[in-house]
């Protein structure tokens, strides 16, 4: 159970491992509070979608699975994106379109068709809330580090002084095509070095070959 | 047959659930909604009429142009909303303009997506504050790199002529549209 949870913070990381749902990751990460806000918003779409899915998931005919699950999670965007306009209103024009677009994002499609049809509700909404923090923090990593660097805050909070000079690129979307990559290597990198030490002490040194030495 | 059945039920039932319940959210946050964009058309009309405190929509046009006046019903001028294309995408404007059209009080961009760091600039007061008691007739003007010399010229930002040259015309039509409007 708590395999479901963890799964889509590390080993099936929405961005870093699967990179999927581009659009928003790349659009919205100038700054550190927009990703926050687009992870919320996903998370929830995702959460209440998974549990609905799961929920009629016996009684929905296999033909018609792809259209009642495109329902659902329209209503909840749509919920979504009235409700950061009337209580939110300058995180959803900062947001702009990215929020009704959380409807074609594929990470939610993809979790009520991977694991949410096939699942109770207990388990998807785990999974659900895994993948759905996986993808906040990674986008809150990347919008953090871009800020940082093209503006000297961290949510808004003044990090290097006046004497900095805004590196404009990093706002703008090569930024993000460039902070994504790094973060995709690094990510890799540590998740290599960790499977290397696994493997080595399960079987010893001699039949693996993921280290130098 | 019955999968047929199985398959309308399921459909008509999720569509009708969804539909319920996205009318109940509509109607909690519409108003809230409304009561959001009028507090931003109102704190930009105040902040190009600094002693402004009443204001009220003139309904004969068919842009949004709202009459100001200040606390002893002193008319102070006239508020109206100016759009148009920038660099990137349409800029939305509220200016302020004195009674005789002659003379703006302020400008306050509401809308823009130009580039950051260099277009987004013409959000800021620096940029804004030029537009105090600029002269528009016969119309504003901008200059490039140097202190502006005449009361209808303002300098445009280094690096963004382009976003600087959009905000001067759209204020230009904009003003030439009020004079027809409020004639």
């Amino acid at each position: 159970m708590i395999r479901d949870f963890t799964r889509g913070i590390w080993r099936e990381n929405p961005i870093f491992v699967q990179v999927l749902g581009m659009c928003p990751t790349l659009a919205v990460t100038t700054k550190g509070i927009f990703g926050l806000s687009m992870g919320l918003a996903t998370l929830f779409v995702l959460i209440c979608s998974s549990v609905a899915v799961s929920l009629i998931r016996k009684i929905v005919p296999n033909q018609v699975r792809m259209a009642v699950f495109t329902v659902i999670i329209a209503t909840f965007v749509t919920m979504a994106d009235y409700f950061l306009k009337a209580k939110f209103p300058p995180i959803s024009k900062a947001l702009g379109p990215y929020v009704p677009l959380i409807v074609v994002n594929c990470i939610i499609l993809g979790r009520q068709e991977a694991f949410a049809s096939k699942n109770n509700v207990a388990r998807s909404f785990l999974d659900a809330l895994g993948m759905g923090v996986g993808f906040s923090l990674s986008l809150i990593i990347l919008g953090s580090v871009r800020e940082f660097f093209a503006y000297g805050t961290i949510f808004d909070v003044t990090i290097l002084g006046k004497w900095y000079e805004h590196w404009v690129i990093m706002g703008l979307p090569p930024g993000a095509f460039i902070t994504l990559g790094i973060l995709i290597g690094l990510f890799n990198w540590v998740n290599k070095k960790i499977t290397g030490r696994r493997q080595k002490l399960k079987s010893g040194c001699e039949k693996c070959s993921n280290c130098a030495s | 047959m019955k999968k047929i059945i199985q398959i309308i039920l399921v459909l008509t039932i999720v569509g009708i659930i969804s539909g319920a319940s996205l009318v109940l959210v509509y109607n909690y946050t519409s108003p809230l909604i409304l009561i959001n964009q009028k507090k931003i058309t109102e704190e930009a009309i105040y902040k190009v009429f600094p002693d402004g405190t009443t204001y009220k929509k003139i309904e004969k046009t068919k842009e949004d142009i709202f009459l100001v006046e200040d606390k002893t019903g002193k008319k102070l001028g006239y508020a109206f909303i100016a759009e148009g294309n920038g660099y990137q995408g349409k800029i939305d404007i509220m200016v302020g303009i004195k009674p005789d059209l002659k003379t703006l009080t302020g400008i306050e961009v509401l809308e823009s997506q130009e580039t950051p760091g260099l277009g987004q600039e013409i959000t800021t007061n620096d940029f804004e504050n030029q537009f105090i008691n600029l002269q528009v007739s016969p119309e504003i003007n901008y200059v490039r790199g140097k202190k502006p010399s005449k009361p209808n010229e303002i300098q445009a930002i280094t690096g963004a002529t382009i976003s600087s040259k959009s905000v001067v015309s759209i204020i230009n039509n904009g003003v030439k549209n009020l004079k027809e409007a409020v004639k």
